[in-house]
């Protein structure tokens, strides 16, 4: 928990985001580039053709759909229990990118769908929590834009980002719950990944390049709040003058 | 427990009286069943078909459209301040409002539903499910309903925000409910749905009222 306080300053935040940032973005950019290399030469599924190819972009998508609502509601877990203010940032500034994430989840799955299942959507266990977790993102964007003082905005969105983080496990269960059209896990099953090595190693690089550009835009994104949060306090001090 | 019962009273004596839009409520839930008819067609056979999703839609919006009066009005008229420094937890004044939303919302949706079956040519024999669900699936959307109007609370201009919040949190309880009934028309065992919507029920009555009473606190900060 020391590290957890030792963060907690702005300042001292500012300048270790300013030194991590360039290095995670070369990251992203060598990790997107070698796993989209690899990726365009991996081999195409016997049965899908070409269309078996959005996998790689679906997925880690569709991973980080999730996990950055699980971030969310870590950060304001630790906002709400420690009055974290950048655990807070943090939350606010993820959400846009979650939805992102989401959106693009929801359309690669789409152009999927029309070639192999012969149609953009089926109300299926997975493609509707998914679709709940894209409304989700934006009651909680919402409710930041909705309260003006960015304090209560926090702990208000804070409510929701932990009641939300109910659909996560709904999310990851519902294709073993409820079996439809959409297909049961096919790398975190028991017994190990059921596809070849020649399809999960651009894969898992590709996930790694999202993760890394997730936290790239993160801490940018932090960056730019803290300043906006300066000028916002800058001018209500000029105005009481 | 007399403070709870309390809170219970006077929200249904509100509710029932000139201005508690109780009855605007169920009158709101008749009107829109009737849409349906006009909107699709009067083919009863299209009808009883859709008609359990129907009736669990509209129960819906008429319990969401009736939640900003759980809070709004206490808070503007500076009861809520006093209800939250009183010695019963706020969590429990949370309940007992929920509680009385849902017996001036939820119990008549579930009481007026065979007579809007009737309209809507559902299968009589599914209507003993159908009440059943709505009783177990009404309390859920009174509890859940409650987080969202009380991060509303003092928001200017909140019921769009608190129905965009609570709705995808809804989906649940409408998911079980449908299929219960469904169940029931084409004669399958509504038991399964049904203990789901029940324990849907259990968690958001253990749950909710930390959340809507956190969320209470703040906006009397």
């Amino acid at each position: 928990m020391a590290n957890l306080h030792w963060l907690a300053n702005p300042g001292r935040f500012l300048r270790i985001a300013k030194a991590v940032s360039p290095v995670l973005a070369g990251l992203t950019v060598v990790l997107l580039a070698v796993g989209l290399a690899l990726s365009l030469q991996a081999p195409v599924d016997a049965v899908q053709g070409t269309p078996s190819k959005v996998l790689f972009m679906h997925v880690p998508s569709a991973w980080m759909s999730m996990f950055i609502w699980g971030v969310m509601a870590v950060a304001s877990a630790v906002a709400l229990i420690w009055k974290h203010p950048v655990a807070d940032i943090a939350a606010k500034v993820s959400a846009p990118l979650g939805a992102g994430f989401t959106a693009a989840t929801l359309l690669t799955g789409s152009l999927w769908g029309k070639p192999t299942w012969g149609t953009f959507w089926v109300w299926d266990a997975r493609l509707t929590a998914e679709l709940i977790l894209l409304f989700l993102y934006i009651g909680y964007i919402a409710i930041w834009q909705a309260i003006e003082d960015p304090q209560r905005a926090g702990k208000a969105a804070a409510i929701l980002a932990l009641v939300g983080s109910v659909n996560l496990p709904i999310i990851h269960f519902s294709v073993d719950w409820w079996n439809t059209l959409h297909q049961p896990a096919s790398i975190l099953r028991d017994g190990g990944a059921s596809i070849d090595a020649s399809m999960l190693i651009p894969l898992l690089l590709l996930a790694a390049g999202f993760q890394a550009f997730y936290f790239t835009l993160l801490l940018w994104r932090m960056e730019a709040e803290i300043a906006g949060r300066k000028i916002r306090q800058l001018r209500l001090l000029s105005a009481q003058a | 427990m007399t403070a709870f019962g309390a809170i219970i009273l006077r929200d249904v004596k509100l509710g029932l009286r000139q201005g508690g839009g109780t009855y605007w409520t169920l009158l709101f839930f008749v009107l829109t069943v009737t849409l349906f008819p006009l909107g699709v067609g009067p083919d009863l056979a299209l009808l009883s078909r859709i008609g359990p999703g129907i009736l669990w839609v509209v129960a819906l919006l008429a319990s969401m459209l009736s939640l900003d009066r759980m809070f709004q009005a206490d808070y503007e008229d500076g009861s809520l301040e006093l209800l939250a420094l009183a010695p019963l937890p706020l969590e429990l004044t949370v309940l007992a409002k929920c509680l009385a939303h849902w017996l001036t919302t939820g119990l008549p949706v579930t009481v007026l539903a065979p007579a809007l079956g009737l309209l809507l040519a559902l299968d009589p024999a599914a209507y003993p499910t159908l009440m059943l669900a709505l009783l177990i699936g009404t309390p859920v959307l009174s509890l859940i309903g409650s987080i969202g109007a009380a991060l509303t609370v003092g928001v200017r201009r909140g019921g769009v925000l608190l129905s965009l919040l609570v709705m995808p949190l809804y989906i649940p309880a409408l998911i079980f409910g449908v299929l219960a009934v469904d169940a029931a028309v084409d004669g399958l065992s509504a038991r399964p749905h049904l203990l789901l919507l029940a324990a849907d029920l259990l968690v958001a009555a253990a749950l909710t009222p930390w959340a809507a009473a956190a969320a209470l606190r703040l906006n009397l900060e």
